[in-house]
């Protein structure tokens, strides 16, 4: 079941996972057999909705949550942006403030740049060396209008696991809405919503080894939340337009596969990170592990290669076919090094020599031991042409 | 996923001229490591012609094909002749680059160019 297809190594389950066959095999029969709308009266819609509602059960079941706390989206990205509208124009009467960190993704960061344009007041809380926000710099944070705090379960880059528990204990004395992005953690790390204590959540089926297209919101009855995609009534009133019922289904599917098998996956993904981990941090000279030691997601290694520049060291791996993704200002399309990166404090000249390596449960040891055979010489190769070193 | 040339890919899987030339005639440098590139050009003049050029380059894909591209086209010129060399013309003979690569990571004439103005100077304090 490896990813050695081909010869090639997929080192990149941080940006989406393959699809599991079992949740593939779910979606076949909602394209052509059973294609109907699922808010129809008439018979066609009777199989597709019945698909739905056993995906909406299987998602909560995931979180911990109750089936009517699920809402169904396209994207991660999608689920962030309507809790963030949406919570906080329920919420402006009390007031225009929100809390959140500066490692957040840009589908939390950008929607919040556009909010400030229209007259809502962010802050964003600073991180230590790990990644790590401070909950006391939470509490020193809420305001009296403060109507929402947003900080993500794991960092998708640097891997870093917050203390959402304690943020959200602040939250609920304040009497805010506390959200969380959960799109690096659900499915792959244990995920309750009342052990986390958050009143809401996005996450997709895409980095869970489900389909691209469908993700979630949960939404903790008797928060409120206007809608941003006005239109039916699908979803109850929360999100118009009709559900991707296919992707829905394997959604569903990956998360009841996530359930079931999460912690052998966790415990197989953690023996390779380490083993990667140790075999670079052992055979490379001037090299630096990015992230929390202990607090960071089973399948990530983040590091930095000093004297080099991380888009070369992926092009050279992608060569050897091991695909994996870099956090340098010329590896992104905005030509700046990565705003996690420099909130840990990261020199922008380490921070361009970084690489990220995310594993995933169809990576094999076979893959670690090839990656590990091939990197000190591409390393190598490019610190001889650098005049840095 | 960048889509580079596959002139770009060849000269960054194999660059020419990697190196330093320890006693060079002139040397030149540009950029720096924060912004993401950073190169350093040595050359061996002759009788006004560029006889060896040596480059180290931190930097991306584009970067490292460019420096490997100017000191290919470097080699055998007169002074004046590769000081026409333009950024453009790399570019060109690159079989084009990326748009958002045309400005940080094409930066290789100038490297050379601030190669020769050394030299020059050298030169002229002689005198």
């Amino acid at each position: 079941m490896g990813n050695l297809e081909n010869n090639r190594i997929f080192f990149d389950n941080a940006s989406t996972t393959r699809i599991d066959d079992r949740a593939y095999r779910e979606m076949l029969p909602l394209f052509k057999k059973h294609y109907g709308n699922p808010s129809s009266f008439h018979s066609f819609g009777e199989i597709p909705e019945e698909k739905m509602e056993k995906a909406r059960m299987s998602v909560a079941s995931l979180i911990g949550a109750e089936k009517d706390e699920i809402y169904f989206t396209s994207c991660a990205t999608e689920s962030n942006n309507t809790a963030l509208w949406g919570i906080a124009r329920a919420h402006r009467d009390k007031g225009r403030h929100i809390i959140t960190s500066a490692i957040e993704h840009y589908s939390i960061l950008n929607p919040l740049k556009e909010m400030q344009r229209e007259g809502w007041e962010v802050t964003l809380l600073p991180v230590d060396k790990y990644g790590i926000v401070d909950p006391h710099d939470v509490k020193k944070a809420i305001k009296k209008n403060t109507v929402l705090i947003s900080i993500m379960h794991a960092n998708n880059e640097i891997g870093t696991i917050q203390h959402i528990k304690d943020i959200s204990d602040l939250a609920k004395q304040a009497g805010v809405v506390m959200h969380s992005d959960c799109a690096a953690t659900a499915g792959i790390i244990p995920l309750g919503v009342n052990a986390l204590g958050i009143d809401c959540c996005s996450f997709s089926a895409q980095q869970m080894y489900g389909p691209k297209g469908a993700a979630a919101i949960y939404l903790k009855k008797g928060i409120k939340m206007r809608p941003i995609i006005i239109g039916g009534v699908q979803e109850r009133g929360r999100r118009a337009g009709t559900e991707n019922v296919p992707a829905i289904a394997g959604f569903g599917k990956a998360c009841s596969i996530a359930k079931l098998e999460m912690e052998d996956n966790i415990k197989a993904i953690t023996v390779l990170r380490d083993m990667l981990t140790e075999g670079i941090l052992k055979n490379i000279k001037k090299v630096k592990l990015n992230g929390h030691p202990e607090k960071r997601l089973p399948g990530n290694v983040h590091v930095s290669f000093e004297y080099i520049e991380g888009e070369s060291i992926t092009l050279l791996l992608n060569s050897q076919g091991v695909a994996v993704s870099s956090g340098s200002s010329c590896a992104s399309a905005a030509l700046k090094t990565s705003h996690v990166l420099n909130a840990i404090g990261l020199s922008p000249a380490i921070a361009n020599g970084s690489i990220l390596f995310s594993l995933g449960k169809y990576n094999t040891e076979a893959e670690i031991k090839k990656t590990l055979e091939v990197l000190p010489s591409i390393i190598e190769k490019l610190r001889k042409m650098s005049p840095l070193s | 996923m960048v889509q580079y040339s596959e002139k770009v890919m060849q000269h960054f899987m194999t660059p020419h001229n990697v190196g330093e030339i320890k006693d060079a005639d002139g040397r030149g440098e540009i950029g720096n490591p924060v912004c993401g590139d950073m190169m350093t050009f040595y050359i061996k003049v002759k009788d006004n012609v560029i006889e060896d050029v040596k480059f180290k380059t931190f930097g991306c894909g584009a970067a490292i094909a460019v420096s490997s591209m100017v000191s290919d086209l470097a080699i055998g010129k007169t002074l004046e002749e590769a000081l026409k060399i333009t950024n453009k013309d790399v570019a060109k003979e690159l079989g084009g680059l990326p748009k958002n690569k045309m400005h940080c990571s094409n930066l290789g004439a100038e490297a050379l160019h601030e190669a020769i103005k050394d030299y020059q100077n050298k030169i002229k304090e002689k005198q």
